[in-house]
Order: structure tokens, then C-alpha cells, then sequence
């Protein structure tokens, strides 16, 4: 039976469960499906902090939001028109973020009175007429997976952990998917388990064929690749892209990558996915503790490796100390910093612009630390290439400011061919580089290059240039402990003079008419949601500008001359306004600070609607 | 002068040998030694340099390590590769560096608050991992930096700044915490005794993996005659055990010796009344560490009684650089590294 199609441009598919019902990992295959296909896409996974929370409770709902179009798309999306409910806590969680009229699929297996009371429904709202305005899908998921695996050798229990892939066929159906990716990656998945294995494919199909013979669903949708620019392309998420741009930086630079960590979340897959690479010489060392993890990584940045730590917010404040003993020596070190929602622990599967002013100033004394953050997924690859260029061509720190949205979400992704990737090599020290009065010849660890203001990198092992290091300020050239008033004031101005000697790329802005009164600016993952809510806003006739920082430390050379060509300058962030203190203490623009601290990234029609109204007042 | 000799020192077969005749001079720098006047550091300076040449080992080679404190500024006044740190952290800046740089000896200088304080946590993983690191712990019972406050190894009841009416904490003894930590190699010795100081520094030298090495050390400002018990000619021989592989366990005049009772604790009994065959042989070789840390439990922290002085433990078990660099060898030869196919992993797609 053939079924009507209709075409969209867009969709938004939320799929919500219990943590242990799978949604993540059918919202990644229908992901890599749909990017496969060639639509623009970028998700937005949601998950809670614990690992299994009380099955059937909201606070055990894990969520994965995908956004998918046949045009250019920057966000996951602020309204779902499908959600996949898979128990009556997914349901309740979820649905005041759907639109009416938005497609709703049950799992009415789930519906008992126990799972409604448990979440404080006093009524089915699948029976009661709450749900009217909604076109609702009851499907027992559940006991139509089991029945169709009844043939198979496994336990219910076993069949009943498939009906996520029942759900996945639906939706693939629904939505014209190919399916050969799906079925690739669960014969890898349970190459060792033939029975599960194909238990597996039996609920995905059955859940394909019961689209295509119901009555329930009456169309098929089907939405168009994108244009995209040509190439070869996959699907990356934010920490993977990050974890591939240090191995190829690490190539470029010919530097032995050796990253120094201590779990935590959302950083740790970066930790995991460098410790499958050693073939690349990756090394990876699981510290004892944050601060062991960037010692570690600083020593081994002594001895001429590429030194990374990777870590988040509270990670970041035990590290404090070594980051300033890494800015007096004079060591490159790439500090990842994936932020999460603070302050303490605060909310570790959430994402938050937490930590921008902890890596502008979270160290005693004057400590300056250069400030890369990528804006979306794919581009943490080259940010952390950009990091790796700062650290070793100023022999200094930087800070990787990623976060939860950028970290965990996806998008298509253009593959870098290796050979056009920047050339990062990196030159030792390997002679004397001062000559004494009496002619003899001698090395100074802190004579500097006059252009880079970088001083020279000798790594221990290379004769004739054994020397000290340490924390205690040292005198200007020789590097020999220094107590002197006018040598540290000397020191500390020549440590800040190399940060704000930074060559970075010169702030651009996007103005399609060139006549806007109104920027707005932001730095990192809220690239995607202003860029959306500002052609939304265009949509309506607001005349509005957007630029985006990637360095923050130092700012591009042009941004003040860039924030002064407007009359008003809005900051959204995902905190309380740190990027516009920064701006308003450095350029004297009175800038407007638009906040949101929600552990969620912003709604692209929420921000237009902000924007709207600033581009009116003026 | 001690003549450069290759004494096959395994825990450094990967470091090159120098080819010119050192001596303690060569490892002198030209910066002016700060330490106070009488200091116990200066004693352990100098017997570190006139050690080294023994090593043979290309200067270049040599990185000194340190934390913070009065023993930790070391590394400035040897001339060799060197890193001041900060507070307690040498161990964990030091095993970056040891396990990406086999070709370097490493060695790590701390105090007792710098290696039991604040950078507790990192010793006792440092010496559970095994890495190849020769850490040596001057131990003067007090916060020399400071300016004298009491440390974790200072005796319960220390009067200090901070503690007018006695501290109240009771402290640690480093070797025990060595043994508990899962170190391969423990040894004591102290500042003054320049034969016995050089005697450890060769066993950690040849030791492979973490050796640590607690060294009596006086700080005559703040807590001066710490160890003078140990020291002075009266009182030493009937104070000090001296730990020596395959001897008797007896204090150095002979008197008492050490023996296991009959519960399996050691004891320590008039070596007349039960014969010098019965009394228990040093075996620092023992894999079990039960024994060497018995005999670690055997001093009294007040009195200093009973106090050994040696080479409590030294076995062989895997070293952690080795078996880091050797995972990564082993993935090396697993096959090739091709980058481009990394970044395009299995799922990819073509837009004309
Ligand atoms: C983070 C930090 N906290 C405190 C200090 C102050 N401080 C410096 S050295 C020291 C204690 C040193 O004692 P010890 O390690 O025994 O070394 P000693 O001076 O006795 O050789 C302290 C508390 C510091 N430098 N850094
Ligand atoms: S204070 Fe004590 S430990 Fe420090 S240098 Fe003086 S004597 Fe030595
Ligand atoms: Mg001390």
C-alpha cells in the first residue's frame, strides 16, 4: 500500500524515554541516516546526570532532539513537531515544548495507572482530552515488539529492550530514511550476539511495515537534502570533532600528543576517544585528580610533547594554580575546558557559557590565557587546531572554551583534507642564543623573539642548554630568580604584551543589507540560535547585524571599531552576562546583555523576539 | 673525584651516556646557594653532586623536579635540566615528563609538607603507579618556608606559631605511608652521614620504577636537633637499626636485634639472650611488604628509639612508563596511522 507523500522543509523529532529505553542511540542512528541522506541537521541530546534514575520518573527522562532540513540550518530547533514519547513521564516532561497540532507517538504500553501516578497524572491524558489538540499516535510499542520477536530464542525481557528499534522503523518510515546504515551498525553492534542481533532487525522492520499498513498514519513526509557546498561529508559530534582536531594538530606540529585528564562529564568521551588512538602516538594518562591531570600534561609539554588537559567548570578551578605556573613558564599546554552548568556541580549534563570569565581570570596574579571557543559541532575541530597554534607558537596556555551543546550535539560536516590543514611545525631550541662580554656563548631561556615576544622551547635532553625553570619570577632574559621591582613589572607587562600580540583573524560581521543599526554579538555554542533568530528578525523587516567571537582573548583587533558602528549592541549568553562585562570594561560600549541560564540552549523565536524589540527602541 | 663508571644502572639504561670525565663541579651552577647557614640541605646538596658523576650519565639527561619549600629551591643549584613547581605538585609535573621521556632520569625533590600535605594525593599515586621517578623526601619535621609551622611529620604535642599549645595531630610516618602506597622501593637515610647518604642515592639510582628516599635533613632555624638523637656520637649506635640485605637486623652497637614474636609482630630483645642466628635477616627483596613495613613501625616518633636506617624495600614489579610507552608501541605496530581516513570514519557521503 502506497501511501500520500508530502514534502517539508523542516522537522524537528524529539525522541523521549526512560535513560533506559535507548532514545539516545535511536536518535543517533535516525541522525546519521538523516545526514547521510543529505539534509542539513544538528541535534541536541538531553539526558540526566544520573545514570538510570527511578525508571518511569521525569527525572529519569533522557531525551535527543534532531532538526533536519532541505536548506542550511544552525540549531536543533525550539519547537518539536513529532515526539516520540516512550513512557507517561517522557510525555509529561516534554509536552509543553510542542507546538498544538504537533504529531505525538505513545507507547501505551507504558500508560498503567502505576506509570501515571508515579508522575502525578490523576487520569490517562491519552483518555481524559488534555491531549485534543495534538494529533496523538497510541501504539503499544512494547507488546507489538515482543509479539513480532516471538519466533526468537531470548527472553522478554530482551525483546522488550528492542522496542526502541520498533520506534526507529516507524520514524524511518514516516520519514522516508534509508535504512542500510541501521542495519550496518547493528551487525556491528551485536556481531557476537547473532540472535539478538537479528531480533533487532525484526523489530526495526516490524516497526517500518506497521507505518506502511496502518491506518494511523495516512502520510509519508519526506524532506529534500540540502544544499551544501560540495565535498565529502559525515556526521561529527562537538567532542569528537575536538578529540580529531588535537590528533591532527598533533601531526601537523610533529608533536606527540599526551593528553593528562581525570574524568568528568561532559568532557570525559574526549578522554575516551584519545585513548583509542596510540597508533597515532596519542598518550593519554588517567591522573589521580584534575590537578595531577594538567601537571602531568605540563611536564610532558617540558619535554617537547603536545601537552592537553581536558576537564570542565569545577575541573578547570582545581587546575587554577598550574595554569598559572604554566603562564610563568612559558610552556605551551591546551586547557579544554566543556562547560557545563555551575556553579559547584551544579547541572553536569547541562550546557552553560559558565566559565568565561574563570578562564579570563581565574588565576592569581596577572596571568593572561588566550581564548579559543568553537561555535558549533564541527568547528571544535578547527578551533582546537587554532589552540594548538597559539600554544606553540607563544609558548603559553590556552584555554578551549567548549560546551554541553557544542560537545554532545551533531551536524554534517565537511572532512578536512589533511594536506590543506595549517602547518603547525614547531622549532626546539637546539643552541646558545646569547654571547657573554667575553665572547663566550651561552643560553637564556627567557630571551625572547622579537616578534612573537614567544621565548624558546628547550627540551630537556638537548646539550648545552641545561637550565631552570620555575614559578618564581625570573629576570628578563637570563631567567635566573629575580626579586627585582623593576624586572617584575618589566615581566608582568612582557607576559601580557605576548597574549595581546596575538595574531587572530579579524572580526567579521554578517549584514546582508548592509544598513543594520542593531549587532549582535556572542561567543561560542550560541552561534547557531542567534544566527537563526536573526534571520528570523531579517524575516520581519528588523534590520539587524550579527557577529560572532571566536577569540576572546584577545579580542579580534577590529571589534571595537566593529562595536561602535552600531547604535545598540546585544549580548545573549547562556550566563549572566560575562562576555558583556568584558566588552563594556574594554570598549566603553554599553552593551545589552540578554541572559539565560536555563541549561538549555536558546529558542531561535524567543531571541528573535528580543532582537525585535531593540531594533525598534532605537 | 669520583670517576665515571657505568655501573649498569637498569632504571637508566635508556639514558645516554656522557662521554667526558664529570665531577661534582660539573653539577655546580653559578647561582648563590640561599639555604640559612648550617642548613641540612647544603649536606645533602653536595652529596647529591659528588653522586652524580657515578651515574655517568649526559648531563642533558638529568632533570631535577622540585614542589615548594626550603628543599624544593634544589633544583636551581644543579646544573642540569630543573623545574621549580608549585606546593606538592613535582610528582604528577614529573611522571608527565618520565613517561613521554624514557630517555631522561628524573628526579624529584620535595619537603615533608610539600610530599605529605598538600601534595599527598600525587606520592602515594606516583609510587602505586611505579613510574620511573627517584623522589627524595627531605624530611625536617617542620614548615622551613614558612617560617615554622608544625608538618604531618611533626611529633604530637609540637609547640610551633600555630600551635602555641601542641599540635594535636598525630603524624605520619613517611615509610610506612611508602609501604601502605604500594613503593617498590623505600629507603631512609640521613643528611649528615655523607657514606650512608650516597649508599641510598646508588640503590634508588639502580632501582627500576618510583624510588623514594626519606632523608633526615635538620633545619637548625625552626626545628633545630630534630634528628640529634641519630646523630651524635652518644647516643646514635644504641638508637639506629641498620637495614643491610641479607644481615641481621640489629642496632648498630650490636645490643638488640630484632626478632618476630610469637604472634608474628617484631620485636626488638638483648641479641645475647637469644643468639645472633635467631635474629631476623634483612631481606629487602621480599616481595610481601608486611616485614618491611613492620620494621617501619618499629621507631618511636618522640624519642627516636628503635629508628631503622637503610634500604627497607626494593622489588622489581612493572614500571609504568615502560608499560605506557609499550602500549603505545603495540598500537603503533597494529597498523598504520592514516589520519585522513580517521577523520572520515566509515559513514560518509558526496555532494557533487
Ligand atoms: C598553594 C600553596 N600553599 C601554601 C604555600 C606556602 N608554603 C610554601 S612552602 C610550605 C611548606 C613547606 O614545608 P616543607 O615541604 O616541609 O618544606 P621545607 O621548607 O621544610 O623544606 C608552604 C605551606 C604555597 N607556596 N603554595
Ligand atoms: S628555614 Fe630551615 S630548612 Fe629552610 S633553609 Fe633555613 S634551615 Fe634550611
Ligand atoms: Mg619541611
Amino acid at each position: 500500500m502506497s501511501k500520500q507523500v508530502v514534502q517539508l522543509n523542516r522537522v524537528i523529532i524529539r525522541f523521549a524515554g526512560d535513560s533506559g529505553d535507548g532514545m539516545q542511540l535511536a536518535g543517533d542512528q535516525f541522525t546519521s541516516r538523516t545526514a547521510s541522506f543529505g539534509n542539513d541537521l544538528s541535534t541536541l541530546p538531553d539526558f540526566p546526570a544520573e545514570i538510570r534514575a527511578p525508571a518511569g520518573t521525569i527525572p529519569g527522562v533522557s531525551a535527543f532532539q534532531l532538526h533536519f532540513a532541505d536548506h542550511d540550518i544552525t540549531t536543533a530547533g525550539d519547537t518539536p513537531n513529532v515526539l516520540v514519547a516512550m513512557n507517561p513521564a517522557a510525555l509529561k516532561a516534554n509536552i509543553k515544548d510542542l507546538p498544538r497540532g504537533a504529531d505525538i507517538i505513545v507507547n501505551t504500553d507504558e500508560f498503567t495507572s502505576r506509570n501515571l501516578t508515579k508522575v502525578g497524572y490523576a487520569a490517562s491524558p491519552l483518555e481524559d482530552g488534555s491531549l485534543e489538540s495534538y494529533a496523538v499516535h497510541p501504539i503499544p510499542l512494547t507488546s507489538m515488539t515482543v509479539e513480532a520477536l516471538k519466533a526468537f530464542d531470548i527472553t522478554k525481557k530482551e525483546a522488550e529492550r528492542a522496542k526502541n528499534m520498533f520506534a526507529l522503523g516507524l520514524l524511518s518510515w514516516l520519514y522516508h530514511r534509508p535504512t542500510e546504515g541501521t542495519l550496518t551498525f547493528l551487525k556491528q553492534k551485536f556481531a557476537k550476539k547473532p540472535e539478538i542481533l537479528a531480533a533487532n532487525i525484526a523489530a526495526f522492520e516490524a516497526g517500518w511495515s506497521y507505518g506502511e499498513t496502518t491506518e494511523d498514519f495516512s502520510v509519508q513526509y519526506e524532506v529534500k537534502p540540502a544544499p551544501m557546498a560540495p565535498g565529502r561529508y559525515r556526521n561529527i559530534s562537538g567532542n569528537l570533532a575536538l578529540a580529531y582536531g588535537l590528533i591532527a594538530a598533533s601531526q601537523r606540529a610533529q608533536l606527540p600528543l599526551y593528553l593528562g585528564s581525570y574524568p568528568i562529564t561532559p568532557a570525559s568521551d574526549i578522554l575516551h576517544e584519545l585513548s583509542k588512538h596510540k597508533k597515532f602516538g596519542v598518550m593519554t594518562f588517567q591522573a589521580e585528580d584534575e590537578i595531577a591531570g594538567i601537571g602531568a600534561a605540563l611536564g610532558a609539554s617540558y619535554g617537547g610533547m603536545l601537552g592537553v588537559t581536558t576537564t570542565s567548570g569545577p575541573g578547570v578551578a582545581l587546575k587554577s594554580e598550574t595554569i598559572g605556573l604554566a603562564v610563568a613558564l612559558e610552556l605551551p599546554l591546551v586547557i579544554v575546558d566543556v562547560q557545563r552548568g555551575g556553579p559547584s556541580t551544579g547541572l553536569p549534563t547541562k550546557t552553560e557559557q559558565a566559565d568565561l570569565l574563570q578562564a579570563m581570570f581565574g588565576r592569581n596574579g596577572e596571568a593572561p590565557v588566550p581564548i579559543v571557543a568553537p561555535r558549533s559541532p564541527a568547528d571544535c575541530f578547527d578551533a582546537a587546531l587554532e589552540a594548538v597554534r597559539i600554544a606553540t607558537t607563544y609558548r603559553t596556555p590556552v584555554f578551549l572554551l567548549s560546551d554541553g551543546y557544542v560537545a554532545n550535539g551533531s551536524e554534517p560536516w565537511r572532512i578536512p583534507v589533511v594536506d590543506e590543514l595549517p602547518d603547525l611545525a614547531v622549532e626546539f631550541a637546539s643552541a646558545p642564543n646569547h654571547t657573554r662580554e667575553d665572547g663566550t656563548e651561552e643560553f637564556w631561556p627567557f630571551k625572547r623573539d622579537p616578534e612573537t615576544l614567544a621565548r624558546p622551547w628547550a627540551v630537556p635532553g638537548t646539550k648545552g642548554l641545561e637550565h631552570r625553570i620555575g614559578g618564581i619570577e625570573k629576570a628578563d632574559g637570563t631567567g635566573n630568580i629575580s626579586y627585582d621591582a623593576d624586572n617584575h613589572d618589566k615581566m608582568v607587562r612582557l607576559r601580557q604584551a605576548k597574549i595581546d600580540g596575538i595574531t587572530v583573524p579579524d572580526l567579521e560581521v554578517e549584514d546582508p543589507d548592509g544598513d543594520a543599526s542593531v549587532l549582535v554579538l556572542g561567543w561560542g555554542s550560541t552561534y547557531g540560535p542567534i544566527n537563526a533568530s536573526c534571520q528570523m528578525a531579517r524575516r520581519d523587516g528588523a534590520k539587524v547585524a550579527q557577529a560572532h567571537l571566536r577569540h576572546l582573548n584577545p579580542f579580534p583587533a577590529n571589534t571595537g571599531e566593529v562595536l561602535r558602528r552600531y547604535d545598540k549592541v546585544v549580548i545573549p549568553e547562556m550566563n549572566l552576562g560575562q562576555l558583556a562585562l568584558l566588552v563594556r570594561g574594554r570598549y566603553l560600549v554599553d552593551a545589552i546583555p540578554y541572559n539565560q541560564v536555563r541549561g538549555l540552549p536558546f529558542k531561535a523565536e524567543e531571541l528573535a523576539g528580543v532582537i525585535k524589540d531593540v531594533v525598534a527602541s532605537v | 673525584m669520583s670517576e665515571t663508571v657505568d655501573l649498569g644502572f637498569p632504571s637508566l639504561k635508556l639514558v645516554p651516556k656522557t662521554d667526558v670525565k664529570q665531577s661534582a663541579k660539573d653539577f655546580k651552577t653559578d647561582q648563590e646557594v640561599r639555604w640559612c647557614p648550617g642548613c641540612g640541605d647544603y649536606a645533602i646538596l653536595a652529596g647529591v653532586q659528588s653522586f652524580m658523576p657515578e651515574l655517568g650519565l649526559a648531563k642533558e639527561n638529568i632533570v631535577w623536579i622540585s614542589g615548594i619549600g626550603c628543599s624544593s629551591r634544589f633544583p636551581y643549584y644543579m646544573n642540569t635540566y630543573g623545574m621549580h613547581s608549585i606546593h606538592g605538585r613535582a610528582p604528577a609535573i614529573a611522571s608527565g615528563l618520565a613517561m613521554t621521556r624514557p630517555d631522561l632520569s628524573v628526579w624529584v625533590v620535595t619537603g615533608d609538607g610539600d610530599a605529605l600535605s598538600i601534595g599527598g594525593n600525587h606520592l602515594i599515586h606516583a609510587l602505586r603507579r611505579n613510574v620511573n621517578l627517584k623522589i627524595l623526601l627531605f624530611n625536617n619535621r617542620i614548615y622551613g618556608l614558612t617560617k615554622g609551622q608544625y608538618s604531618p611529620t611533626s611529633e604530637t604535642g609540637k609547640v610551633t606559631k600555630s600551635t602555641p599549645m601542641g599540635s594535636l595531630d598525630h603524624p605520619f610516618n613517611p615509610v610506612s605511608l611508602a609501604i601502605g602506597a604500594e613503593a617498590s622501593f623505600v629507603a631512609r637515610t640521613i643528611d649528615s652521614d655523607r657514606k650512608h647518604l650516597t649508599e641510598t642515592l646508588r640503590a634508588a639510582a639502580l632501582h627500576e620504577g618510583t624510588a623514594l628516599v626519606e632523608i633526615y635533613q635538620n633545619c637548625n632555624i625552626f626545628n633545630d636537633g630534630a634528628w640529634d638523637p641519630l646523630k651524635d656520637a652518644d647516643h646514635r649506635d644504641s638508637l639506629t637499626l641498620r637495614l643491610e640485605h641479607g644481615k641481621p637486623i640489629t642496632l648498630v652497637d650490636g645490643s638488640r636485634g630484632v626478632v618476630r614474636g610469637a604472634d608474628g609482630h617484631l620485636d626488638i630483645v638483648d641479641v645475647e639472650s637469644v643468639g645472633i642466628e635467631n635474629v631476623l635477616v634483612h631481606d629487602a627483596h621480599r616481595d610481601d611488604p608486611s616485614l618491611a613495613f613492620a620494621l617501619s613501625r618499629l621507631s618511636d616518633s618522640h624519642t627516636l628509639a628503635n629508628t631503622p636506617i637503610g634500604v627497607f624495600r626494593d622489588v622489581r614489579r612493572a614500571v609504568y612508563d615502560e608499560t605506557f610507552q609499550a602500549q603505545v608501541a603495540t598500537a603503533k605496530a597494529g597498523g598504520t596511522a592514516d589520519l585522513q581516513s580517521l577523520l572520515s570514519g566509515s559513514d560518509t557521503w558526496e555532494i557533487a
